[in-house]
């Protein structure tokens, strides 16, 4: 196993899914197979390949430091399933 | 047994940029909520962000001046966790190739030097604003903040003791606010700061178990805050317990720290390189640019004024800790060269009064001109030292200048021997039993008579004469 049913149970947690029994398995069983399809990648020999995380040759793309207009607030608060005042409404939270 | 603390500071400095760290929104503090939006930082799907290039230009000036070690090549990474003042999901910040690294500030306590390790400087994006309703179960989300660029300024667990805490606070404050990079202001939040501390017994090598405090958001409750949490944990160990590592809050109204537990979990952040956003590259060309933009720093300008102006090390340290301050007196110092006295009467009359407005010197009413113009009144003997007080509240009051002051209120000190010889006569002849005190050896008695003297003057008739003139008549 690449992945044991506590760590699917962890990063579902992390993720803020809520998971039955059932799925918990099966999902342990799909990401393994995932994780060992991904293992493939450690038989090509990187030897003298340096590390890199992206896939395009390109560096530094900036913006200057002028003030563009914002969204228009409605449009803002347009998806917000609660709002007031101008605020998005969430249930309250302090620290948790 | 005897405990040595170990604390480290992390500093989120907010940077003085007009617009966001990816996008154009508006950084300006006070608008109404969610007016300063836009995709990219409400983070819809399918946005891009671009990197605003001030953001790292304000960040290079604070690597340059924290003698950091700059990586040429750093990326952003996105730390991921759940809040709702978090619309994306994830902070871009920096985690494996910050910008810079390996620096370091001098403090100084007690005229005794220590250098602080600066271990690491990053760039992140600020969260949203929070504001729980007291009344009913919700909470109100604005994220004009969400965006606004900031660096954290992580130090080496080097601070020994609370004060020494202070200390390089207010330092690297000075220097965010001499680089003009950020306002520092601790109660608004431009400036923040959270500490890591322990303790351990003296002599070990190994760190204890620390604890993380959060909410410190002035300079007294930093060292407030570190002090009740190094005697907590000095109670816990010497009764046998065990310091948990957490993240505590420290409640200024309570004066104590409290535990907040619940954070605990949400301290697997899983960062991985942001792919919206492309490797910083930073080449010399870049660094020496901005080296050469770099203003005179505080620690230099401290020297300097300690070398030019032959002042104490605290009276340079005190006029140097603010960039604002330390022009005024030279400006000062420019027109009436003798900084000593400068130094008192910026040190002395100036801050007291800005401290009691609660204004910063930028606001003075007494313009460095007119306290020139107040010194050189007193250097040429038209008015008294103490005259020149009142003189001066004057000045504070009506913003006016001291010459029409002193000209109007009929201020000028009087420097006529016979006048003053007149007045002498009157007390002395007022005040037999005191004469006769005096002749029988009563010579503090000196004193009384210059008061009486001053009183009758209205505070005008030149000291030294005045002495002069007693001396003379008492002795006969």
């Amino acid at each position: 196993m690449k992945i044991t049913k506590d760590e699917v149970i962890h990063v579902a947690n992390l993720a803020r899914l809520d998971l039955d029994e059932d799925s918990i398995d099966l999902l342990a069983g799909q990401i393994g197979k995932i994780l060992e399809y991904v293992d493939t990648l450690n038989r090509v020999d990187t030897e003298g390949v340096p590390s890199t995380s992206y896939a395009i040759f390109l560096n530094n793309a900036f913006r200057e430091d002028s003030v563009k207009e914002s969204l228009d607030r409605d449009k803002a608060l347009a998806n917000a399933p609660e709002k007031e005042d101008g605020n998005f409404v969430v249930p309250k939270v302090i620290n948790s | 047994m005897e405990f040595e603390s170990v604390i480290g500071l992390e500093i989120h400095a907010q940077l003085k940029t007009k617009t966001k760290i990816f996008c154009g929104c508006s950084t300006k503090f006070g608008a109404p909520p969610n007016t300063h939006t836009c995709p990219v930082c409400l983070g819809m799907p399918g946005v891009l962000p671009v990197l605003n290039k001030k953001v790292v230009e304000y960040s290079l000036r604070m690597a340059l001046a924290t003698n950091c070690k700059i990586n040429r090549q750093s990326r952003f990474a996105r730390k991921n966790y759940f809040y709702p003042d978090l619309p994306k999901g994830y902070q871009i910040s920096q985690y494996e190739l910050p910008i810079a690294e390996n620096g370091h500030v001098d403090i100084e306590i007690n005229s005794h030097k220590k250098r602080i390790g600066i271990t690491r400087i990053h760039m992140e994006e600020d969260a949203g604003k929070l504001t729980h309703n007291p009344d009913r179960p919700l909470s109100m989300v604005d994220f004009n903040r969400t965006g606004v660029p900031l660096i954290e300024i992580v130090s080496e667990p080097d601070l020994r003791s609370p004060e020494e805490a202070g200390a390089y606070l207010r330092q690297l404050r000075s220097i965010v606010r001499y680089l003009s990079i950020c306002d520092g202001n601790m109660e608004e939040g431009s400036f923040r700061c959270d500490a890591n501390v322990s303790i351990r017994p003296i002599g070990s090598e190994t760190f204890g178990t620390r604890a993380e405090l959060k909410n410190l958001n002035s300079f007294k409750h930093v060292e407030k805050a570190l002090q009740y949490e190094i005697t907590r944990q000095k109670e816990i160990l010497s009764d046998g317990g065990e310091v948990i590592q957490e993240t505590r809050l420290w409640s200024p109204d309570k004066n104590r720290t409290t535990s907040m537990r619940s954070k605990e979990e949400a301290h697997d952040y899983r960062y991985f390189p942001d792919p919206d956003l492309l490797p910083l590259v930073i080449d010399d060309t870049w660094i020496n640019n901005v080296k050469k933009s770099l203003p005179e720093l505080p620690d230099e300008r401290k020297i300097r004024f300690i070398n030019k102006f032959f002042l104490s090390s605290n009276d340079a340290e005190a006029l140097t800790s603010s960039r604002e301050l330390a022009e005024y007196f030279e400006e000062c110092v420019k027109q009436f060269p003798n900084p000593k006295q400068v130094c008192n009467w910026v040190m002395g009359e100036l801050l007291g009064l800005l401290n009691a407005e609660e204004k910063t010197i930028n606001e003075s009413p007494v313009s460095t001109g007119d306290l020139a113009g107040l010194l050189k009144l007193i250097d040429k003997g038209v008015i008294s030292g103490k005259i020149a007080k009142t003189v001066f509240e004057e000045m504070a009051k009506t913003g006016r200048a001291p010459e029409k002051i002193v000209k109007e209120k009929q201020l000028v000190q009087v420097t006529d021997v016979s006048a003053i010889e007149e007045v002498v006569s009157k007390i002395l002849s007022n005040n037999p039993k005191e004469v006769e005190a005096y002749k029988n050896g009563k010579t503090k008695l000196m004193g009384f008579f210059v008061g009486q003297v001053m009183k009758e003057t209205r505070g005008k008739a030149n000291p030294k004469i005045v002495n002069e003139v007693l001396k003379k008549r008492l002795i006969n």
